[in-house]
């Protein structure tokens, strides 16, 4: 049958299926295949917070969706043009969020009456999933891939895993990829441990893309042209791995040892099991009692001269509260690294928020403030680190970074750089012990780093206030006074270094939305879709949440209009109100998802139409 | 050789007492039994040869924590109950510093009784003082973890209602490598048990029992005060006979395994147990003696095994040695591409 092979700009595919069906391996396997072939491509991972939840059930469906385009990708997209569905939980979950006329590939195999009811389904949802216009094609996907591994010495069960290969290989034929990367996978990830199971894989993967060349089913085959992308070397990552590799790379750029003490929290964990595995790197990593040991142990770490990092997400952070103000008390580096979750309490832990904001910058008793920097995209969580890292350093305090769970899981392409050509962090260790004293402080107001094995400078410090210049415990309300000043103007100094403030789209016009972390793509996409439509709007990405930028004030002011958009209950405008008395509007989302471009675009242009 | 291990030293002999006394106003109440651990650490020190720029006190929050500003040493004051937490990250970053840990019943036990267990646990090389007044002095009087049940505080007008935790049964029963007991007021004993402190690889905890003269004055006048110094105090030595009350009685074990006192001058010291410091139960059944028994001071346990932050220095040293890479290698590992 002759193929009608058609072209499109960009697509958006969603994998999904019991958190046993291997989605997350699939979705990934496939991102790197699509980035490999030239599209641009940005990834979601979603899943339950039950390691396994009763299986077939929705409570236990796993999901990965991605974009890629022959266009720069900001977003992982916002409605799946394409949903694999491995089982009628995983289609009842996301069939609702397929756009309209989208493709259904459903595993008729998981659609027994037992199944349906575990799912909630009173009767098979196909032929109505047909009749609403969906493209619904319903494949025994089980059924083929036992068949595909016949002969091989495998468990019913162990066979019937190879089903997500088969899926894949489906998948591979409708975008016209080829399988070598999987393969290469399948040869290096199994091949030697279990050559069996290597071997069901292919079979499966291979026979899951001649499914697609040999059955009548399919009439169309698409095509997305390789996207114009910067030349260099690129690798994909997630926002958990980039900033592991951040701050080992910050750490190589000081000269330091890093040392990461951490306590285990979703979904922060990955940074400390990334990090744990690079002791060849001369990386030190330390699984604490807890997160206030995790903390503690960073302010001993600190106080020995080492880079100094913890990492957490917000009810870590609540309970780092205590150590990060005496780390801030004895003016010794470190970062904390806080990758946001949906709050309070337990709340939704595996699903992302940006409702740390006001924690991060007011979280701690008395007058404590800290720098806070915010990673935009999940490779950005590199570049952030090591800029944490540069603060940290140079203004002896503790850093506090944020990401969330959306940048943590999430994936794009990553040009490689040349950790030598980064520039170095300059540190230097007090060594003279004449006229040393401890809270003397340089033209940034950072005060001496002297560690113990220093002949001379023997001293005591603590979370007792301390005597301008000599750091003696002091009770003298009127050194209190400059103490808290100090510490505050030296914090504000660090908006110094800071790049000019730029915006995307118009120098000036009727709005500017402003935003910070994950939403960066969602809120560009959007503004580009109202500048498209001749709205004159801007789009202002803040990275440094505090001290904010000091030119931000005169830049807001071009613009009608101040919006910010995010997803908490608008703690960014409280920010911006409090801090520059402007009238910031906001746009909140806080369902545990992202924005979607279009809900973003609609509420932007609502935005547009008020006085 | 280096009697310390882990520990940079230099001759001991060089450094003095004075050498230790940071010359600050010490601030402890007068009387308080604070000023003879002072004193006692301070003379400690000189001899062990280590050079005072890598001795550390960290403290956490109570009386006994205003302890490093009395230290011409380096040292931390820090916050209540993490003491060890901080003690720990800077021991794994810094192996060769002496780190020294100054707590109390309250801020080890109460609010900090999560880190002290894991440091001990984990044999990090750190040295634990624990004042043992058995009331919070700071916070003006009220109980603590080691407080006798039914005693009348600010808090418990009434008496409490709290059992009370032996410390040494604790330390002993999370596998502690080294635990001593000793009394504040008797500085030839804390003198002693500082010393192979001091020289223990791994964590070592020491309970020191002392009064507190504002608010648990004469806590342990039954053990310090007249006979009660010979009768109700048995010292535990490695290899030696458990003899007190000057060699009068002893203890032995009834036909249960029970501990019991054995009349040394009419029944002879053949039943008498002979004490074993790497013994697995025998530091616990000391640590537990309870009415009608003596209680035991020394070292309960001193046992060798492998200190954490050697630990980790050495398979970061190993993977280093086997495949040492800079940060480049973590930006290339996996798949890579490269575009035109």
């Amino acid at each position: 049958m002759a193929r009608q092979l058609e072209q499109l700009d960009s697509v958006v595919v969603r994998f999904a299926g019991d958190s046993g069906d291997g989605m997350q391996l699939t979705g990934t396997q496939f991102t790197e295949t699509t980035a490999l072939a030239g599209n641009d491509v940005a990834t979601f991972p979603d899943y339950p917070a039950e390691i396994r939840a009763p299986a077939g059930t929705v409570a236990g469906v796993s999901g990965f969706q991605l974009q890629f385009s022959k266009e720069t990708v900001f977003t992982p997209g916002d409605a799946p043009d394409v949903l694999v569905a491995m089982n009628p939980a995983a289609l009842k979950v996301n069939l609702p969020e397929l756009r309209a006329g989208g493709i259904v590939i459903a595993n008729l195999g998981a659609f027994t009456k037992k199944d349906l009811e575990k799912a909630g389904y009173p009767e098979d949802p196909l032929p109505a999933a047909s009749a609403a216009g969906y493209r619904v094609f319903g494949i025994d996907i089980t059924a083929h891939t036992l068949r595909a591994v016949e002969g091989l010495s495998l468990s019913r069960k162990e066979a019937e895993r190879a089903k997500n290969f088969y899926a894949l290989g489906l998948a591979y034929w409708l975008f016209g990829r080829t399988l070598d990367y999987s393969l290469e996978w399948i040869r290096e990830k199994f091949g030697k441990k279990s050559p069996e199971i290597a071997e069901a894989n292919r079979r499966a993967l291979r026979a899951g893309f001649d499914f697609g060349e040999t059955a009548e089913m399919f009439d169309h085959q698409y095509l997305v042209p390789k996207a114009v992308i910067e030349p260099g070397r690129y690798r994909n990552f997630s926002g958990n791995e980039a900033t592991a590799a951040g701050f080992a790379a910050a750490a190589e750029l000081c000269g330091l040892k890093l040392f990461l003490g951490s306590y285990p929290i979703t979904p922060a964990s990955d940074i400390l099991h990334h990090l744990s595995a690079q002791k060849h790197l001369g990386v030190t990593t330390f699984q604490a009692e807890d997160e206030i040991a995790a903390v503690a142990s960073c302010i001993g770490a600190s106080y020995g001269g080492a880079l100094a990092l913890t990492t957490t997400s917000g009810p870590g952070l609540a309970l780092k509260g205590e150590g990060i103000g005496l780390a801030l008390m004895l003016e010794l580096p470190m970062v904390i690294v806080d990758v946001q979750r949906g709050g309070p309490s337990t709340g939704l832990p595996t699903k992302t928020e940006q409702s740390d904001l006001l924690q991060a910058c007011f979280g701690r008793h008395g007058e404590a403030p800290l720098p806070v920097i915010a990673a935009t995209s999940p490779g950005d969580c590199f570049w952030t680190a090591i800029e944490a890292t540069r603060i940290a350093l140079k203004h002896m305090t503790p850093v506090i970074m944020l990401t969330d769970g959306f940048l943590a899981n999430g994936t794009e392409p990553f040009r490689i750089p040349n950790v030598a050509d980064i520039p170095r962090i300059p540190v230097k260790f007090h060594t003279d012990p004449n006229g040393f004293l401890p809270y003397a402080r340089d033209d940034v107001l950072a005060r001496p780093w002297a560690i113990p094995g220093t002949p001379g400078l023997e001293h005591r410090i603590g979370g007792l206030e301390k005597e301008h210049l000599t750091g003696k415990v002091s009770y003298d309300g009127l050194n209190h006074e400059k103490m808290i000043h100090l510490r505050d103007d030296k914090v504000k100094r660090v908006a110094d270094d800071y790049e000019k403030t730029t915006v995307f789209g118009d120098e000036e016009g009727e709005m500017v939305v402003v935003g910070w972390g994950s939403t960066f793509g969602a809120i560009r996409s959007a503004v580009t879709q109202l500048r498209a439509k001749h709205h004159k709007v801007a789009h202002l990405h803040l990275k440094h949440m505090n001290p904010l930028p000091k030119d931000l004030p005169e830049v807001l002011k071009r613009y009608r209009r101040v919006v910010t958009a995010e997803m908490n209950l608008g703690q960014l405008a409280l920010l911006l109100r409090a801090r520059l008395l402007v009238d910031a509007k906001s746009i909140t989302k806080v369902q545990g998802r992202p924005f979607k471009e279009a809900e973003l675009a609609k509420a932007l242009l609502a935005q547009l139409e008020t006085a | 050789m280096n009697p310390i291990p882990n520990v940079a030293h230099t001759d001991p002999g060089l450094l003095t007492k004075k050498d230790f006394a940071s010359g600050l106003q010490v601030r402890w109440c007068p009387g308080c039994a604070d000023f003879s651990i002072l004193n006692q650490v301070q003379k400690t020190l000189p001899a062990l040869g280590i050079p005072k720029e890598n001795v550390v006190f960290i403290s956490g929050i109570g009386c006994s924590s205003r302890f490093p500003y009395y230290m011409e040493t380096y040292g931390i004051h820090g916050i209540h109950g993490r003491a060890p937490a901080i003690a720990t990250g800077l021991k794994v970053a810094r192996p060769e510093l002496s780190v020294w840990v100054v707590t109390g019943d309250g801020d080890a036990l109460a609010i900090g009784g999560n880190h002290f267990v894991h440091a001990l646990r984990r044999n990090v090389g750190l040295k634990v003082l624990m004042f043992n007044n058995r009331i919070y002095g700071l916070t003006k009087g009220q109980y603590s973890p080691t407080s006798e049940f039914g005693k009348k505080t600010k808090s418990s007008p009434l008496g409490t209602v709290d059992f009370p935790l032996e410390p040494v049964s604790v330390a002993l029963g999370v596998d502690a490598t080294f635990v001593a007991r000793a009394i504040a007021t008797d500085g030839a004993m804390l003198g002693d048990v500082l010393t192979r402190a001091a020289k223990h690889n791994g964590t070592a905890f020491v309970e020191i029992y002392q009064s507190c003269v504002i608010f648990n004055d004469g806590a342990f006048d039954d053990l310090t005060e007249g006979e009660g110094k010979f009768n109700n105090r048995v010292a535990l030595k490695h290899g030696e006979k458990l003899l007190y009350a000057k060699g009068t009685k002893g203890i032995g074990l009834d036909a249960h395994g029970h501990p019991i006192t054995i009349d040394v001058t009419k029944d002879g010291d053949s039943k008498v147990l002979t004490y074993d410091e790497t013994s697995e139960t025998m530091p616990l059944v000391l640590s537990r003696l309870g009415a009608g028994l003596p209680r035991a001071f020394g070292v309960f346990r001193a046992i060798e095994k492998p200190a954490y932050e050697n630990l980790v220095a050495e398979q970061v040293a190993g993977a280093q040695a086997k495949r040492g890479a800079g940060a480049q290698s973590m930006l290339e590992a996996g798949e890579t591409w490269t575009v035109e």
